[in-house]
């Protein structure tokens, strides 16, 4: 088990992820900067105070276990893992390449710690539901969580999970949507309306909480709240804003799939300025990610 | 290896596919295109952007894209669907099997992103195994365009055929080898290259080496290379670079996985007596299957089959990858000496 990091201690941690994503992306030369950004407060909270685990035995029977379905933002937990010792941070580096165990989506088979491949979008959410399931029928005390994005709601697999795990009252499951209002083609609200998602998964017999995605309480405080809803699955509609950090890509459709200097828009500063830029930012915010209401 | 004798204008098949998509929805008002969340990256936005309202975006949900589409194909609409392989037809290959094959519907399944040079975003993504999943199902047409240039030509002829149909697209720019004037009908296969059309500077050269290698009679062709996609470009560096070493190949372009040219592969395994087929997939189920079952029938010789050995895929430069897998052309070097052995023993 890892000591839990207080609040202030979470935000710097939070920071030096961020930059760290953005390294390796710089390095792979490919992948996704915008979920991976807007999640670092979630992930930090998770691995380095919600999660019952131990980096260094990641087959502990008794951990939590952390599903993440939207496969693409893997960078963060990637980072989130390295910086707690479940291996190397110089490994990072490797994200992407011939032979790494940082695969671009990320896979089961290969890095110990990482609960299930995935990608491919829509298909996580059954899959803790499954997990969740049979671990109750084995009366097991951990918690199974999800990770899983706003796009992915288009998906029906996903909602075949939410009906599975509201009837079944699937208590030790609990969900976090990355609330970012983007996906590929635009905000999601344009290619395909969510809303009211609170009343969806009400309707389905979910418990549902909203948080600010970056406020280090308040994913924190909801997350241990979900442990104590007994009757129902709960969804923490987690807020957040993609890219948040770098100015350049914070609330940008066009920041989904890109990483700083790939992008082949006219007109754009090269890719070391991309970095640079990038990188000064995150670094001048010290630890001070703001949520809208701190 | 002189790649340079060979064009190295190099343009994604997932382009001419957009290109494809503007002509024939200028051709035919029935056409309509729905994407999964996709648009920039499967090109259709060149067919948005020429008619929005014929577009129509599904998002991240390619069960519905299918299902939707065969709706509108069985009211009497061509929709083309666009995904990537993975997901269209890897997701909701049921929905085609029930709604658009036995259905006997016009939709048109355009599977992009496939094969292992998707590169670094690693297994999930590289899509393997949709040729075996398409040609196991009946009344659907099966394409995989060699470049651009053809994969335009197949998307128009897809809007024609009247039939489910699946194009299977990539993402990497690859070299143009076919020209504007390269006959172009499904079903029907192509010879890239044969000794008989050679130019005569080149046959002299040929001459001299094979009397240093006392090759086959004739300037016949000792094996057929048939390949799909744009994998054919290395079957025809491989192929030059044999006849330098007086082994002569034919390379066949069988642009049509199903139905399949039969006589084309028929006549030429007659004329060789041996068979390389190279292709971005499963080796299993896949257009060395295809041919393997079309020679078992008719008229058997050995046969190698260049492609994947029943893996999964890894990240990696799209290049490293291909080597890693024995796709490149040293590999089908490989095959075809060892092929020549086998008919030979
Ligand atoms: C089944 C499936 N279809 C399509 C894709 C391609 N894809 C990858 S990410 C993505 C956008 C999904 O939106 P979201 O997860 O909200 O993206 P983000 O907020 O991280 O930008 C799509 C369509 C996929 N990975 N899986
Ligand atoms: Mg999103």
């Amino acid at each position: 088990m890892t000591r839990k990091l207080t609040n202030q201690e979470l935000k710097e941690k939070a920071n030096l992820i961020r930059l760290d994503i953005i390294k390796m992306l710089v390095e792979a030369g490919s992948g996704h900067s915008a979920g991976p950004l807007g999640m670092a407060d979630i992930f930090t909270a998770f691995y380095f105070n919600l999660l019952k685990h131990d980096p260094k035995n990641p087959q502990w029977e008794e951990r939590d276990r952390l599903i993440l379905s939207n496969g693409h933002i893997t960078p963060v937990r990637y980072v989130a893992m390295a910086h707690a010792g479940y291996f190397p941070i110089s490994e990072l580096k490797t994200l992407r390449k011939l032979g790494s165990r940082l695969q671009g989506h990320p896979e089961r088979k290969r890095l110990p710690g990482v609960e299930t491949t995935s990608g491919p979008l829509g298909s996580g959410l059954a899959q803790a539901s499954g997990y969740a399931y049979a671990a109750r029928m084995d009366g097991q005390k951990f918690r199974v969580y999800c990770i899983c994005s706003d796009g992915e709601h288009d998906s029906g697999n996903h909602w075949e999970a939410v009906l599975f795990a509201g009837k079944n009252k699937l208590s030790n499951l609990t969900a976090i949507v990355d609330r970012n209002n983007i996906q590929i083609d635009g905000y999601t609200e344009e290619v395909m309306p969510l809303e009211p998602l609170r009343a969806k998964y009400e309707a389905f017999n979910w418990h549902v909480l909203h948080i600010d995605g970056h406020n280090l309480e308040e994913i924190i405080d909801a997350v241990n709240h979900a442990k104590a809803v007994f009757e129902k699955p709960t969804v923490i509609i987690a807020h957040t804003i993609p890219g948040k950090g770098v100015d350049y890509m914070e609330n940008d459709p066009k920041w989904h799939g890109a990483v700083p200097g790939v992008s082949d828009m006219p007109g754009e500063p090269s890719k070391e300025k991309q970095t640079q830029i990038a990188l000064h930012e995150l670094r001048t915010l010290k630890g001070k990610i703001k949520s809208e209401h701190e | 290896m002189n790649k340079k004798s060979f064009s190295t204008n190099k343009v994604a098949t997932r382009q001419g596919y957009g290109e494809g998509l503007v002509i024939a929805g200028e051709a035919d008002e029935k056409v309509v295109v729905l994407c999964a969340d996709l648009t920039e990256s499967t090109r259709s936005i060149l067919f948005k952007e020429k008619f929005p309202d014929r577009f129509i975006e599904i998002g991240v949900a390619e069960q519905a894209l299918a299902t939707i589409a065969a709706g509108m194909a069985t009211y009497g609409k061509i929709p083309f669907i666009s995904s990537y392989a993975a997901f269209s037809p890897g997701r909701n290959w049921e929905q085609i099997r029930t709604t658009i094959a036995l259905n006997d519907v016009p939709v048109k399944i355009a599977g992009a992103h496939a094969g292992l040079t998707v590169g670094p975003d690693g297994a999930t993504h590289q899509m393997l195994e949709d040729i075996a999943l398409m040609r196991a199902m009946p009344n659907m047409v099966v394409m995989y365009p060699a470049d651009a240039i053809e994969a335009r030509k197949a998307t128009v002829a897809a809007a024609k055929n009247g039939k489910p149909t699946y194009i299977r697209l990539a993402r990497e720019k690859t070299p143009i080898i076919t020209t504007e004037k390269t006959p172009f009908e499904i079903g029907k296969s192509h010879v890239l290259l044969n000794p008989s059309t050679r130019s005569a500077d080149a046959q002299g050269r040929l001459e001299q080496s094979r009397k240093a290698t006392s090759s086959g009679p004739h300037g016949d062709p000792q094996v057929a290379i048939i390949g799909a996609g744009p994998l054919l470009y290395e079957a025809v560096v491989a192929a030059k670079k044999l006849a330098e070493s007086g082994i002569e190949t034919v390379v066949i372009n069988s642009h049509t996985i199903k139905p399949i040219d039969e006589q084309t592969i028929i006549k030429y395994a007659k004329i060789t007596g041996a068979v390389v087929t190279v292709e971005e997939h499963q080796i299993n189920g896949g257009l060395g299957g295809a041919v393997a079952e079309v020679l078992a029938r008719n008229f058997p010789v050995p046969q190698e089959f260049v492609g994947m050995p029943d893996s999964f895929g890894e990240s990696g430069d799209p290049d490293e990858l291909l080597e890693k897998y024995h796709m490149k052309s040293a590999d089908i070097i490989a095959a075809v000496k060892k092929v020549i052995t086998r008919k030979n023993s």
